[in-house]
């Protein structure tokens, strides 16, 4: 068998289970700083009770992070080999620059924060909080940073042998695209965190448990996911949209499953693409939107796949264009949800809907899968390209390493993940059932 | 530019060598030093806070190595395939040991744990060791600048050759000896009572057994690479290496004797450092040698980055740096002292 299909199989496996805890670090490491920080203000000790909680929370997720995150790191060496030779002189400055700016400061305060409040006091555990939030975030800059030049290569140019080097070291940092894109991505795991506490503090007042807590968790939870929930859409989502139509308008006709040009271009809301017929079975859109979200006027040409030599067209249109629809999709609904709780919230009457609360309870699960979706979207409308319009996907792998190979690390993580989300499950599971106590004497084996 | 950064990433990963260097050694000793609940959250309190920091510095100096040298990168990762990936996995167990143990009281859970934990800190020893190894052995590289090796052949050090050979799986052992050692000495420094007794008996017997190694490891080295050590002629940072190793194994031991546990732990240090240096300078300007054909050994001009590029990286490695060294010191100051074993729910 061909190993590019392993190589490809066993990176996207890693990483987007990876992704399943960074995107909750991050937003958290916000929202218990937001916190720490209500709880440094006279009379908000209960703000410190919840950061406490979420902390404890934030500690288990932050230790699957690193260590899911690791491989990551070493698999551009190891099965992308031919895409480290030819880019490492570029995107090697990011991921360097991630070790020295960020994981130093995420690992140095990570242990004060989790478990040295009684130790250090307050104030620099403030300052954990802070810290772990930097170095989260950064950390972030520079993983999209890395990404944003295979979406979109800029301050980079070719040297001898074959190979890019840096040109312009800013603007490669700076990448206009990466911009974009952070801001989209960052905000998207705000939204994770806020729906998580939310269905904590929903399921604690559900079964009338730590009444405080889950005034306090829904609070934050609707408030961060009413705000992240549209900033997510409007601007950074529609405005990486309009990037793609303008630097990847192949990747935004296999994202709409448009097969033929034209003006008018609708937005599809439900339809299965049918790639060898090139056509969408049963067609329900909203004509014209597609070309005002992307271009600007009703009128406007939105080319479609017939515009492009299918050598150029993502290989993975189908899940390609359900991804997309998917992630937007529940994007809507997340802005309708934390709409309708903060309403109800601001009349004081979210603890006296049931119907309510339920959703909010088991709506956890679906930013997880909106930003999982998302990420399909970006690196499969990538394809065919490993470093768009410079480095096919394939000439990316490494050339010395063979599909048994491949497919054996690739069953070995498979078994390592399984085990590795069971024993997470576990532990987070017996933190909500502990739930948050009072007082930082609240220890408990 | 390119000895610059040869040696930049030569400092970062001698630095994750010392500094994982003690938790490893540490965590392999977890069984054998703390055998109570409390001694073993000693231990544990003793290196929790620090091995994820020390940890980062492997992943550091991979991002110095990939912008300095992206081909040596590429070659060496995917070349070693199997091995990377028996690293990775050893690296998460043992994280996930250390970060979940304490978590559930259960003596059976505890239990788990803390074996996970110490067989992988020892293979871990063995498998950097055993990469250094191959580094010194040489590698297989064709013409086209790549190689791929299997985890074992023959156990021969001739072509063709694997991960493990008797030679990697002595430097393997050596590395072992030499980690466990040093994590023995970190837990005479930080820690006291029975922990502390059993660590320094243990430091002392390690390092006697590391010194009747060190010249066995050294002729066998010169056995299967014998274009090493002719290179110490002219090479002054060699002999500072060198001088440091020695100088660190006397500290060592007057150190455990007097009982004076930071005294034994920079003097193990010194070690290390010393000998990583020694090695680094006697391999340069080769960073993969090439057996059988030395022709295709990757040099560091050869497997780095452009003259420009290594430039514009060393602007941003000249900010971060520092930075990076005043966080442990901040790190160290916050958690100076002898380890205790934290109240049940309240650290490691």
């Amino acid at each position: 068998m061909d190993p590019l299909f392993w190589h490809r199989f066993q990176f996207a496996f890693t990483a987007t289970f990876h992704y399943l805890f960074p995107q909750l670090t991050m937003g958290l490491a916000l929202l218990i700083l937001v916190m720490k920080t209500l709880g440094r203000r006279p009379g908000g000790e209960h703000w410190n009770d919840a950061a406490r909680f979420w902390i404890r929370i934030f500690g288990i997720n932050f230790a699957v992070g690193v260590v899911t995150g690791i491989p990551m790191e070493f698999q551009f060496g190891t099965n992308w080999a031919g895409f480290s030779a030819f880019a490492g002189a570029v995107i090697g400055n990011t991921l360097g620059m991630e070790g020295l700016f960020a994981f130093f400061l995420e690992s140095s305060f990570l242990a004060v924060l989790v478990w040295g409040e009684a130790k250090v006091g307050p104030r620099l555990h403030w300052w954990a909080s802070l810290a772990l939030f930097a170095g989260s975030w950064l950390s972030g800059y520079f993983i999209v940073a890395t990404d944003a030049f295979m979406q979109h290569p800029v301050g980079a140019q070719a040297a001898a042998g074959g190979v890019l080097q840096i040109a312009d070291f800013w603007a490669f940092l700076l990448n206009p695209w990466a911009l974009l894109q952070y801001a989209h991505t960052m905000v998207a795991s705000v939204v994770t965190a806020s729906f998580v506490v939310a269905a904590v503090g929903a399921y604690y007042q559900l079964r009338g448990q730590h009444a405080a807590a889950a005034r306090d968790f829904l609070r934050v939870g609707v408030l961060s996911g009413l705000v992240a929930s549209v900033l997510v859409a409007f601007p950074t989502g529609d405005r990486q949209a309009k990037q793609v139509a303008r630097y990847q308008p192949v990747s935004l006709a296999a994202m709409e499953g448009r097969f033929t040009s034209g003006p008018y271009a609708g937005i599809t809301l439900i339809g299965q693409p049918d790639v060898t017929a090139r056509r969408l079975d049963n067609p329900v859109e909203v004509r014209g939107l597609l070309s005002v979200l992307a271009y600007g006027t009703w009128h406007s040409n939105v080319p479609g796949l017939d515009a492009f030599p299918p050598a150029d067209w993502p290989d993975n249109i189908e899940l390609l264009y359900y991804a997309f629809h998917i992630m937007a999709g529940l994007g809507t609904i997340f802005i309708l949800l934390m709409a309708a709780s903060a309403l109800r919230m601001a009349r004081g009457r979210l603890d006296r809907s049931p119907a309510l609360l339920w959703t909010l309870m088991l709506a956890f699960p679906f930013p997880y899968i909106a930003n999982t979706a998302g990420w399909l979207v970006a690196e499969l409308g990538r394809q065919p390209w490993l470093v768009y319009g410079i480095l096919r996907t394939g000439a990316g792998a490494s050339p010395n390493v063979h599909a048994g190979t491949v497919l054996f690390t690739t069953i070995g993580f498979a078994g390592l993940y399984l085990v590795l989300g069971l024993l997470f499950v576990f532990l987070i599971g017996r933190e909500i059932a502990h739930g948050p106590r009072a007082g930082l004497e609240a220890a408990h084996v | 530019m390119f000895e610059l950064w040869f040696g930049i990433v030569a400092v970062m990963f001698t630095a994750y060598v010392v500094l994982d260097g003690y938790d490893l050694g540490a965590g392999a000793l977890h069984l054998v030093v703390a055998r109570t609940g409390d001694e073993r959250r000693q231990v544990l309190a003793a290196v929790g806070p620090f091995w994820d920091a020390n940890e980062v510095w492997l992943l550091a100096a991979g991002g110095a190595l990939f912008v300095g040298f992206p081909r040596v990168l590429a070659a060496g990762l995917s070349g070693f395939y199997l091995a990377i990936f028996l690293v990775i996995w050893t690296l998460i167990l043992r994280a996930v040991a250390i970060e979940f143990r304490s978590h559930v009281g259960d003596v059976l859970w505890r239990a788990f744990w803390d074996a996970v934990f110490s067989l992988a800190s020892a293979a871990l020893a063995i498998l950097w060791g055993a990469a250094i190894g191959n580094v010194i052995r040489g590698l297989p590289l064709g013409a086209d600048g790549w190689f791929a090796l299997p985890l074992f052949t023959t156990f021969g050090t001739t072509p063709p050759v694997g991960i493990l050979d008797w030679y990697t799986v002595l430097t393997g052992v050596f590395a072992l000896v030499a980690l466990v050692g040093h994590g023995a000495v970190f837990l005479t420094w930080r820690t006291d009572g029975p922990v502390h007794d059993r660590s320094r008996r243990i430091a002392a017997a390690l390092f006697a057994v590391l010194v009747l190694l060190w010249p066995a490891v050294t002729i066998a080295t010169q056995i299967v690479n014998p274009v090493l050590f002719p290179n110490l002629a002219g090479r002054w940072m060699a002999w500072l290496g060198l001088v440091a190793a020695i100088a660190g194994i006397v500290a060592v031991f007057a150190g455990l004797r007097r009982d004076r546990g930071l005294t034994a732990f920079l003097g193990s240090s010194a070690w290390i450092v010393g000998m990583l240096v020694a090695t680094a300078a006697c391999l340069y300007p080769v960073m993969l040698r090439a057996v059988p054909d030395a022709a295709y050994s990757i040099t560091a001009a050869a497997g780095g980055n452009s003259a420009g590029g290594l430039r514009s990286a060393l602007g941003w490695w000249i900010v971060g740096f520092p930075i990076a060294i005043a966080y442990f010191v901040i790190l160290f100051r916050v958690h100076r002292g002898k380890a205790v074993a934290a109240a049940e729910g309240q650290g490691y």
